[in-house]
């Protein structure tokens, strides 16, 4: 396993990134060839398995990508204690609230 | 410990040049900065597309109303932005893990490839914009 703490962040950055490509390219080529431009077939693409278990990859990845991202944002550009503590608290609550609020919208259609 | 602190002395006495007029940002830095900056957008845009994505899938008048509210000439412009955010993103990270692997370290190199994010980014948002609209 990798040792250091940030050489895991960094790896973590990049896995999470790659995924998210090749879930981009997948469903971009799908959309692409299927034009589900109506309800049915829209709906139809969101209800397959495949769909269903990639997106929720795609979902994690985001959340954990983001959280990254934002981290690094944050200690570059927020310098007091409290402000610093208080941002972080709320990106890392509202990444929560977007990763069940994705799992429900995938799960209730 | 001494050298820093000589090197700290040398650093104030260094002029500066803070005319924006006169400075020009190069190519790698801009894509490097956008890198983030879209991040950061496509971050806190994410509540919208959520919201966006569950009304969709809710119920055929749902999907009915988003298209409606997408077809707007503000929506659009959004949803473009996001596109772009998105690709420009995409691009960049790519060109980044490129880089992690050593690959593209060359100034003219890194220089073309910053072009080439950049060029590949607002491409893909033309394609893309092109095709929905």
């Amino acid at each position: 396993m990798v040792k250091s703490h940030a050489l895991r962040l960094w790896l973590a950055q990049r896995i999470t990134g790659a995924l998210m490509a090749i879930y981009a390219l997948m469903v971009g080529s799908v959309l692409y060839v299927q034009h589900p431009t109506e309800y049915g077939t829209w709906k139809a693409l969101f209800s397959t398995g495949w769909m269903r278990a990639a997106t929720l990859v795609f979902v994690l990845s985001l959340v954990w990508h983001a959280w990254l991202g934002m981290h690094d944002i944050l200690i570059d550009y927020v310098k007091p204690a409290l402000a610093h503590r208080i941002l972080k608290n709320l990106v890392v609550l509202s990444l929560a609230v977007y990763a069940v609020w994705s799992m429900r919208i995938l799960w209730s259609i | 410990m001494n050298q820093a602190r000589n090197l700290n002395r040398k650093d104030k006495q260094r002029p500066k040049n803070l005319d924006l007029r006169t400075v020009r940002l190069p190519v790698p830095a801009l894509v490097s900065i956008l890198h983030r900056a879209s991040g950061a957008v496509l971050f806190l845009l994410l509540p919208v597309l959520l919201l966006g994505l569950q009304c969709s899938l809710n119920s055929a008048e749902h999907f009915a109303h988003i298209k409606e509210v997408a077809a707007q000439p503000f929506v659009k412009l959004l949803l473009l932005g996001v596109v772009w955010a998105f690709s420009h993103h995409f691009f960049a990270g790519l060109r980044h893990i490129a880089m992690d692997f050593q690959w593209g370290m060359e100034l003219t190199t890194a220089r073309l490839t910053a072009k080439l994010v950049l060029a590949l980014g607002l491409l893909v948002t033309l394609l893309i914009g092109t095709a929905l609209w």
